[in-house]
This record gives structure tokens, sequence and C-alpha cells, in this order.
């Protein structure tokens, strides 16, 4: 999922300037998880605008925003709400902001920040492992991601700089390398550590990507 | 092209006992205080090592101050680190390096900016060090990134780092390995500061059969020792290191005794030594004096 967290309340409040109605769509997936853009997370912002004599004309949960006929879809279901409004505040990840955008000609204000694709372990914990980076060599790392989880996103082996295993950059973090290492030598594979990975190629993952129907595996 | 002492930097590695220095590029424009200490070792050494922003801490371009250096008669080792600049940027410079008459090149990762003094930096690392040693090697041999013929192209001698106290070893030592594969032949280490942990990482080394230059830091004072340990090293001074240090009059000059003796014990050993007089880079010809007594 990705995940987001809430832009502090008075960055919201510039965002929105001197527009005095606004109406409020939140996540019904990511964001709720996130309690960043979820039911109880909408209620709360539209106490503290109503508190800064913001009125809120109305508040909606999409399923998931960044389906944009969905959230298009929506948007029209509330076109009354909606034309009360001079802006609305959107509670999601930057997909679902811009999702909102583009089906209306009212301005969509990002009430969150995104962070990443975050795996959960428990409630409200997040970790980043994976990156979408395009050219998966999680077969070739024991399953592990180093693109993602390595802050130089090295895939020829480990800086050196880990102490006691902990990485140099973030000491809450193993090293990667530390636990890609130890699921191939209880493998016996140790020798595949010595492959040398080529350069990736990131002509193939410029920005802004699309896929448009279905695509046969890259060559 | 460039001056060492007469054999130049390959030529002693090869064939004896070798001393190399590292001597950062200033933090501001004017070279000239580095330069000076530079001259003063000029003939005395075999090499100097040119860090490239080290600790990720904004200095004058290491490959500039490496052509500074080939002007006061020494034989620059060019410090190449993936964490500044993108594939296009590395070919570049190695090129550019080649024709300042910079040979000597020492691969390696580089800190991340997050511990330096740019926190907020874009880390690039767009081709790791294994990546920049192989396109390294294939420009000596003639061929570009492509796998295409490079006309007119450069010959490096090329080294990396290890360190020696990274655990577990193994892991460093498979990467040790790789660079060699990819074309390294010679390793300078972090500083060691005893020799019974020299000589068991050399032992552990001998089956690679590459270069080895062991790391020399000399001391300067209990808070030093702190230092080091806190923010560099990722295993402790030895505490008995430590206490000489500490029930020292001259702590720094009991430094530069134990460095000399630690030197003196590793000559037979070892391919050779590699000083990193941290925040001592002036009193340089003081200890390579000691060495050579």
């Amino acid at each position: 999922m990705i995940i987001t967290k809430n832009k502090p309340f008075r960055e919201i409040l510039g965002a929105v300037g001197e527009i005095k109605s606004l109406f409020l769509l939140g996540c019904g997936d990511c964001a709720t998880l996130c309690k960043t853009g979820g039911e109880d997370e909408l209620r709360e912002m539209s106490a503290k605008l109503s508190a800064e004599g913001i009125e809120v004309a109305g508040t909606v949960i999409v399923d998931a925003p960044c389906h944009e006929l969905d959230t298009a879809r929506v948007m029209r279901k509330h076109k009354e709400e909606v034309g009360k409004a001079d802006g609305i505040l959107v509670l999601t990840c930057g997909a679902g902001v811009q999702a909102v955008g583009d089906s209306c000609d009212k301005p969509a204000i990002s009430g969150c920040d995104s962070l990443f694709i975050g795996n959960s372990r428990r409630h409200m914990h997040f970790y980043e492992k994976c990156s979408a980076c395009g050219q998966c060599v999680l077969n070739e790392t024991a399953g592990l991601c180093p693109e993602t989880r390595c802050p130089k996103a090295l895939v020829n082996g480990p800086c050196g700089g880990a102490v006691e295993g902990a990485c140099e950059v973030d000491s809450h973090n193993r090293c990667v390398w530390i636990e890609i290492y130890e699921r191939l030598k209880k493998r016996g594979q140790l020798d595949d550590m010595l492959k040398i990975a080529a350069p990736k190629d990131y002509s193939q993952t410029a920005k802004p990507q699309r896929l448009e129907g279905p695509q046969e595996p890259r060559e | 092209m460039t001056a060492g002492k007469p054999d130049g930097f390959q030529e002693a590695l090869e064939n004896r006992f070798t001393v190399t220095v590292e001597i950062p590029p200033p933090r501001g424009a004017d070279p000239r205080k580095n330069l000076e200490i530079a001259c003063a070792v000029a003939g005395k050494v075999d090499g100097v090592n040119v860090t490239d922003n080290q600790r990720g801490i904004v200095r004058m371009s290491a490959q500039t101050f490496a052509h500074l250096l080939t002007d006061v008669g020494c034989e620059p080792i060019l410090q190449i680190c993936c964490r500044d600049r993108n594939r296009l940027a590395l070919q570049s410079d190695l090129l550019g390096a080649s024709a300042l008459g910079i040979s000597n090149i020492c691969v390696m990762t580089g800190d991340h900016p997050r511990l330096g003094d740019n926190p907020g930096a874009k880390a690039v690392y767009d081709i790791d060090a294994i990546q920049l040693m192989k396109l390294a090697s294939d420009f000596s041999r003639g061929i570009n990134i492509h796998g295409k013929p490079l006309k007119k192209h450069p010959s490096f001698f090329m080294g990396g780092v290890i360190n020696p106290f990274y655990e577990p070893l193994e892991l460093e030592l498979l990467k040790v390995r790789k660079k060699i594969i990819a074309g390294a032949r010679f390793f300078q280490t972090q500083p060691f500061f005893d020799m019974e942990t020299a000589n068991a990482f050399l032992e552990a080394v001998k089956p690679l059969d590459t270069k080895i230059l062991i790391g020399v830091t000399p001391l300067k004072s209990a808070q030093m020792v702190d230092f080091l340990n806190a923010n560099v090293l990722t295993k402790p001074i030895p505490e008995e290191i430590k206490s000489r240090i500490l029930s020292a009059a001259d702590p720094a000059e009991e430094g530069f005794r134990i460095a000399a003796e630690f030197i003196d014990g590793i000559r037979e050993k070892a391919d050779g030594v590699h000083l990193m007089p941290i925040g001592q880079i002036s009193k340089l010809p003081v200890l390579l004096e000691m060495i050579e007594e």
C-alpha cells in the first residue's frame, strides 16, 4: 500500500489560503489503514477547519481514489456539495489528489505527504521493502531487495560501513546485505555473490511511466 | 608523467614495501597549505591518496587537487566514489583524469550524504563500486561501457578499499574477491592499531593473492581515540593502545611512536602501509622520518 503522513495543519491552512468553503475527500484503502484519510481523520479535519472559520460543505470516502473513473463518478454523485465548496481538501496519497484534481475544475488541495510503498507488520507499523524499480533483482538477492533496503541501492554487495550489523545510515536497520549473505550461506549459494550485477537501465523506467493494455514480458 | 619516488607507485608495490599517504583537498579554494604538505613529502612516499569529498563533506574537487599534486612532484592516487556522480560524469572524469596524467585510481562506494555536511543532498549511486571498477578496467582495455572499442583509451592502475573490521569478515572478503574480479589490483585498509589484529587480517587475505596496504593513523589525544571510536571505526581501538595515549606526557608523540613501532612490525608481512594522519597532516614529514630510521 501507499504510506502517507498528514501534512502539518498550518501548512494545509497555508495551501487553503483565502478559500472559505471546502469539500473533504478521503481514501477507503491505504489512507484509511495509515489513519491519514479515513472516517476518523475526515471528522477530525472537519472540526479543525470549522474552528478556523472554514465551512465544510461535505465529506466523502472513495474506496480507492487512485481509480480515476470511480473518483470522477463519486465526485459527480456529490456535485451539489462540491458545488458549494471553493476547493477540495484531499486526504490521500498524491495519486488520489491528482485523480480528484482531474475530475473537477476546483482546486484539489493535498492534505498528506506520500512516503513509500509499505508492508505492514502490525497496526500502524509500515516498512519500505519494494520501490517499484522496474527491474526486480529479488531472484538474485535471496528474496531481499537491496534496491530499496540499502540506502545506497547497492546491487553488488555491502558498502562495508555497517557497524555490528547495523546500517551506517540508520542504525535501526540491519544491513540488508548481511541478511542476503546469511540466506545465501544457509542455502549453500554464497558463490552467487561473486556474479557482477550490471548497471541498471534507467531508460526503461523514465518518468512518467505508463502501462496500457496487456504487456509482453521485457526482452 | 608524474613523479613520486623514482620507481613510481605501481612499480614500488610490485617490488618493495610501499608507503602511501592521504592528503585531502582543502575545504576552501586555496590549495597552497595542502600543497606545501605535499611538497614536504614528495620523493619520500610512493603515492598520495586524494580523497573524494570524504565522509560526505564538501572539499575541492579531488581530480583538480590530484592534478595540482603532480605539479609539485607527487604521484596521486585519485579516490573516486559513487555517491556524487552518475555514470556519465564518472566516465568523463576517468577520461579527464587520464588526460591530466593521473593513472592510479582507488574506487569506493562513498559514505552516504546523510552522514556529511549536505545531508539533504540526493545520493546518486547510479553505478556502484564494482560496476565502476569494471568500467575503469574495460576502459583500460580499450572497451567502452557498451562493449565497443574505445579509441585512445586510458590505462589505470586501480585499487579499492577494505574494511578489515567488518563483520562478518567472510562477507567483506567476498566483496573484495568481487573487486578483484572487477579489476582491482591493490587494496588500502582502514587503520589498524595493534599487530595482533593486523596479523590475523593479513592471514585472512593471503589466499586472495592481492596487494595490501595496511592503514595507519597516528593517535593524537584521548579525545581523538574517543572520536574515532564513535565516528569512524567499526571496531574500537584496543585498550592497551588507548592507555598508552592516556598516560603519555606528550600523547601526540606517543601516537607517532605507536605508529612507527606498528609499521616496523608489519614491514615483512604487508605490501605496504597507507598513512592517514587525521588532524596531523602537517606533521607527516616527522612520521616519515621516524619510519625511515
